[in-house]
């Protein structure tokens, strides 16, 4: 048995102070918080279900320790939902069927968000490059990257 | 799968981490961006009893210009050394490897040191760091020392530092404008694990090859150089490269190994492919991927 640890992160703007076991995933920690969107697939880093974003920039949950966020900034899927800063990319999955069971979906929506905020105007490759790393097992990437492709053209003033 | 218990001790200095070490031995670990560790003790390959987070360790964070050299702090992210402007100036050869790294969010976390120290035999920075002559500076509780980058790694996940050491820099000395430099891989799908890949540099100034580097990576236990190749570029003009001899001179002095997708014939054929690009590159014809 190791030493548990106080930690307190910022977490979709509210502060929670827990004590944990060093062990624990950013993921587990999430989960037990009652925020289940990221979800845990490989938990070895390879599909990207558990993407969240720490600080700004997406982090695997998994391969990420709790202990490590501590006094830090984390958003899931449920934070970003209720700010609203991705209902576009959100329609627009639904609208082109980027989603079937959806396990993947929180993770790759997580990714996307940062790449449109780092790129604003992806080429197609540009947004398979970037989603690279987030698995998804229904759609065939296709519909993802028109979904993506569309919301980037519609943020830019563009018609669809 | 979740990881064995361990306790949990975050530095702020590296005498924080030398207090770490001397009360714990070769059971403390040093965790910089976990990319790898992590996944390891996951799994249960590696069963720690201390991790020393070393993320606010400022002696090994930052990169500067000093002199004719850049320093890449050992806690680096992948991603700070991708945008780096300094580095994309002084060294275009990490530039061009970083994007082959993994992808986007494991580069977020990810750092040049723990990859470097992880000395995967497909990763690219061993390879970058060995065609490039880097120097890596360790620190331990007695004192300091500088390794040239052959001499950092010794085989699969082995590097030469002993277990109360950390990496704290890496000195990559500055390329000069007449450097070409060539990066590529090839892999099966974007961020997997290369099946071959190769970092190359050299300086090409009215027409002639001078201190040609091809450094090959996941083809054997560490990145590996064709010494017989270099011999034959070196001097050569450019306009009148005989490729297939320098493609044989390779396939003499490196066999590589089979791994568990790829046989040693198909990763000789993909070093010779991308030798012919870094040719062209030396030739002016685009540079690497």
């Amino acid at each position: 048995m190791t030493d548990a640890v106080a930690i307190t992160i910022n977490v979709n703007g509210e502060t929670i102070s827990q004590t944990v076991e060093p062990r624990l995933s950013l993921a587990d920690f999430l989960r037990a918080e009652g925020l289940t969107g990221t979800h845990l697939g490989c938990e070895h880093g390879v599909c990207g279900a558990c993407t969240v974003q720490v600080d700004g920039r997406t982090a695997r949950g998994c391969l990420t320790l709790a202990i490590q966020c501590n006094g830090l900034e984390v958003e899931t899927i449920e934070g970003a939902t209720d700010k609203g800063s991705i209902v576009d990319l959100q329609e627009a999955f639904v609208e082109h069927n980027a989603l079937q069971c959806g396990f993947c979906t929180p993770g790759m929506l997580m990714s996307v968000d940062e790449l449109l905020r780092d790129n604003p105007s992806p080429s197609r490759d540009e947004i398979r490059d970037h989603l690279s790393g987030n698995y998804c097992r229904c759609t065939g990437y296709q519909s993802i990257v028109d979904a993506v492709e569309q919301v980037a053209r519609q943020r830019a003033g563009g018609a669809q | 799968m979740k990881p064995n218990a361990f306790n949990y001790v975050r530095a702020k200095s590296l005498d924080d981490i030398f207090s770490v070490f001397s009360e714990h031995g070769d059971e403390a670990k040093i965790l910089a961006g976990g990319q790898s560790l992590i996944p390891t003790m996951n799994m249960r390959f590696a069963a720690p009893d201390v991790l020393i987070d070393v993320s606010d360790v400022d002696e090994m964070k930052g990169i500067q210009v000093i002199d004719n050299s850049l320093r890449i702090g050992a806690m680096s992210r992948h991603v700070d050394v991708l945008n780096s402007a300094d580095v994309a100036e002084h060294s275009p050869l990490i530039s061009m490897a970083m994007p082959n790294i993994a992808h986007a969010t494991i580069r977020n976390r990810g750092t040049f040191g723990g990859s470097l120290c992880h000395a995967d035999p497909a990763s690219e920075l061993p390879a970058c760091t060995l065609a490039l002559d880097a120097k890596f500076n360790i620190a331990s509780a007695t004192g300091s020392r500088t390794v040239a980058a052959a001499d950092f790694i010794e085989g699969t996940y082995t590097t030469c530092m002993s277990e109360n050491e950390v990496l704290v820099s890496v000195d990559v000395p500055s390329s000069t404008s007449d450097t070409v430099a060539f990066f590529d891989e090839i892999a099966r799908r974007k961020g997997d694990y290369a099946m071959a890949g190769l970092a190359a540099k050299a300086t090409v100034s009215d027409g002639k090859i001078a201190n040609p580097r091809l450094v090959y990576f996941a083809v054997g236990d560490v990145a590996l150089s064709s010494p017989s190749a270099e011999k034959i570029l070196s001097g050569a003009t450019i306009t009148d490269i005989d490729t297939d001899a320098v493609c044989d001179a390779i396939a003499s002095d490196i066999e590589p190994f089979d791994d568990l997708t790829t046989s040693g014939p198909a990763k000789l054929a993909m070093m010779k492919v991308l030798t012919r690009r870094a040719l062209n590159a030396f030739s002016g014809n685009g540079g690497g991927s």
